[in-house]
């Protein structure tokens, strides 16, 4: 089964951190990558830029709504994902639990739909 | 020999939650598995009177879902691989009675147990779950002891369910390293069923008081099949001396009689001793969470004679380490 693990951390904490440390956070997040890759688990991820540069998309009766922002106001903002490969819900939750940002954040695990199946409720 | 209905009714209470627990490893998905449950005691409703009970009940009612299952899968055209994976997997798991059996029945209702309890479900469906799928306890009597709507409660159990399916929850026992903490998520819901039964003031009396049963019968099963937990073994102890208690507890007028006011000749002795025994076995294995403090508090209550007897020195010692476990957590 696929699944996203979507990472969400506080921007403002994030802003706090020392350049030698942000150098650390990547090296360990290369690492980390680089461990779900030689297990076969990665399939893609992504760091994202910061909510400051989203814009949210809404179409309400026909008409386009743009405004700026991420979709939601909150404490943590999604920060980046990670696209995995899991034998089981079970497997899904180890591997988030290694991504370095679940010490300071929170890691949602979400299954991926699969195309051949009807949408369900 | 033939099944009165009410050895039937018997039969099904007592063994339907390790069957649901084998014929899911089986067939892979709950709902079909408990509908083929029921096919398959529609079978025996009809067959059992007239050709008389099967030597091995228990797996005469496992193979029955079994052949149904494949039948209805078979017809289902679309599931046609699906039904020949069960054909192929089910022919080791169901023989005659045996050690491995038990064994294997064992391994199933843990299997059971820790996936109804899985973290990713909501604690309200967790215990719901249980209760319908381990302790085969209807979604009624469930919702009439939750003092829930009847639909609200069976759409808690379908949501679960569809949960366990869509997300991936697997059938299985927890590794060595997770065991520990899935472990005291299931000792929760089993903890919260038997509070429920316990500290209920209203509500249908007689279903709460099966819910107590449940979860004391929910702790035997756990010590059982896990012997080397030690909380298992003081939740268990835990349970029996609380129960103990039942009949003194209440007035004629359907009031709560606190503890010191208690007639405790009408407390339970033989499950006080067998309480104070499950709880005097599990410190010395160890045990040390808030189930062991709190049993150990209900043990020197339960063992003094009177309320004055009663060794308050202690109990407030332990009130004390109790409140040190909470604020840690």
């Amino acid at each position: 089964m696929q699944y996203l693990l979507l990472i969400y951390r506080s921007e403002a904490e994030m802003a706090k951190l020392s350049s030698a440390e942000l150098t650390a956070m990547y090296a360990e997040y290369g690492k980390f990558t680089q461990e779900i890759t030689d297990s076969g688990n990665y399939i893609g991820g992504n760091p994202l830029k910061r909510t400051t540069t989203a814009t949210t998309v809404r179409v309400r009766d026909g008409k386009r709504v743009v405004t700026d922002g991420p979709f939601a106001e909150t404490k943590e903002q999604l920060g980046g994902y990670y696209l995995i490969e899991a034998k089981e819900l079970d497997q899904a939750i180890s591997i988030a639990a290694r991504i370095p940002g679940a010490r300071v954040g929170s890691i949602e695990v979400r299954p991926i739909m699969p195309r051949t199946q009807a949408v369900q409720a | 020999m033939i099944l009165a209905l009410m050895d039937f009714e018997k039969l099904h209470r007592e063994e339907s939650g390790r069957i649901l627990s084998t014929l899911i490893r089986l067939l892979g998905d709950f709902d079909l598995a408990e509908e083929m449950l029921q096919e398959a005691y529609a079978v025996a409703l009809q067959k059992w009177p007239a050709e008389g009970t099967p030597a091995n009940p228990r797996s005469w009612l496992i193979s029955t879902a079994r052949h149904k299952a494949i039948d209805r899968l078979r017809r289902e055209q679309r599931f046609g691989q699906k039904a020949e994976e069960i054909a192929k997997t089910a022919e080791f798991a169901v023989g005659p009675e045996s050690e491995l059996e038990e064994e294997m029945v064992g391994d199933d209702r843990l299997r059971l147990i820790f996936t109804c309890c899985h973290p990713s479900l909501p604690l309200e469906a967790r215990v719901a779950l249980t209760l319908r799928t381990v302790c085969g306890i209807t979604t009624e009597e469930i919702s009439r002891a939750f003092l829930v709507p009847l639909a609200t409660m069976a759409q808690r159990l379908v949501r679960a369910k569809g949960k366990i399916r869509e997300a991936g929850i697997p059938y299985r026992v927890p590794s060595q390293e997770e065991l520990r903490d899935r472990l005291d998520g299931v000792l929760l819901v089993v903890y919260l069923i038997f509070n429920e039964g316990y500290l209920a003031s209203s509500g249908d009396a007689l279903v709460r008081r099966e819910l107590c049963a449940e979860a004391i019968r929910l702790g035997r099963v756990l010590c059982g099949l896990l012997p080397q937990q030690a909380e298992a073994q003081a939740l268990l102890g835990l349970m029996l001396l609380h129960d103990s208690r039942r009949d003194a507890r209440v007035s004629a007028e359907g009031e709560l009689i606190l503890l010191d006011e208690q007639d405790r000749s009408l407390w339970h002795g033989e499950q006080v001793r067998e309480g104070t025994q499950i709880v005097e076995s599990a410190l010395r294995r160890g045990a040390a969470g808030m189930y062991a403090v709190q049993a150990s508090i209900a043990a020197l209550h339960a063992n003094a004679k009177t309320a004055a007897e009663t060794d308050w020195a202690q109990i407030a010692a332990l009130y004390d380490v109790l409140l040190r476990l909470r604020r840690r957590q």
